[in-house]
């Protein structure tokens, strides 16, 4: 389970460590399905080369393909593995270090303090 | 492999047990070393919450109270949204060790993946929407 939730990552990645790529998917976030003419139309990248990351996309199932208008094919951006990548990275930047070294502390000065020094005065 | 699914620490602390209790699980003591505010209801199935300086907030459930050795809490995956169900569980445990305590935290699960309920219930959401927008537009269309 945790060996696929890192491939899941590991391709929201390289998919985002591309310029052009966080520019397509930041579009359908922003705008809805669109297909790679819309895309090209809005973004500065060539239509070649916005179907050919669309090709990454789609694989790293960033986004689906899906019939549109007069048999064009449209885009829609899928979230979940963006979720994924979320989770890889909340556990990256869960510190209990910190918090755990204030807990030494509080627990320290708090025992340093008379008994009655303890209590909080209500002022 | 690379993914870390359980984060565990021990610290050994000069407090008793009791002190390292109450610093654990009272608001006050969650205010003074963990949040800058907190309230819990101390006991299993009880709300509690930490608030920072910052604004951010975190709610979380008590799992288990065994006092003095065993308190536990699951919590909300920072960077997830708010409604999403998703939660990690963390377990302190507290155990005596010379004239202070020995203190060990687990937090485990940052590799859940979605099940299958969630998505559908995600997808449901996009296609409602999508059809709600289309419904307007008909209208709109029509009028």
């Amino acid at each position: 389970m945790a060996a696929d939730i890192e491939a899941v990552a590991e391709q929201v990645f390289t998919a985002l460590a591309d310029p052009s790529r966080r520019a397509i998917l930041a579009a359908l976030a922003a705008a809805g399905p669109a297909t790679a003419t819309d895309l090209a139309g809005r973004l500065p990248i060539t239509r070649q080369a916005i179907a050919k990351h669309l090709v990454l996309l789609t694989g790293a199932g960033l986004v689906t393909a899906e019939p549109g208008e007069r048999r064009r094919v449209r885009y829609r951006l899928r979230s979940a593995p963006m979720q994924m990548a979320q989770q890889f990275l909340a556990a990256l930047a869960r510190d209990w270090d910190s918090p755990l070294e204030a807990l030494k502390d509080h627990l320290d000065q708090e025992s340093r303090q008379p008994m009655t020094m303890r209590r909080r005065t209500p002022q | 492999m690379g993914f870390p699914d359980r984060i565990e620490r021990t610290v050994e602390l000069a407090a008793q047990p009791g002190r390292v209790w109450a610093a654990l699980t009272t608001a006050d003591g969650l205010a003074a070393w963990f949040g800058n505010e907190a309230e819990i209801d101390l006991r299993p199935g009880g709300a509690a919450w930490m608030k920072w300086a910052s604004g951010y907030r975190v709610g979380m459930r008590v799992e288990r109270v065994e006092e003095p050795t065993v308190f536990a809490f699951t919590w909300q995956i920072p960077g997830l949204p708010e409604d999403d169900p998703r939660r990690t569980y963390v377990e302190f445990t507290l155990e005596p060790a010379g004239a202070g305590t020995r203190l060990r935290v687990v937090e485990t699960g940052f590799a859940q993946l979605p099940d299958d309920v969630y998505s559908a219930e995600y997808d449901g959401h996009i296609k409602g929407w999508q059809s709600e927008l289309g419904e307007l537009a008909e209208y709109l269309d029509g009028s």
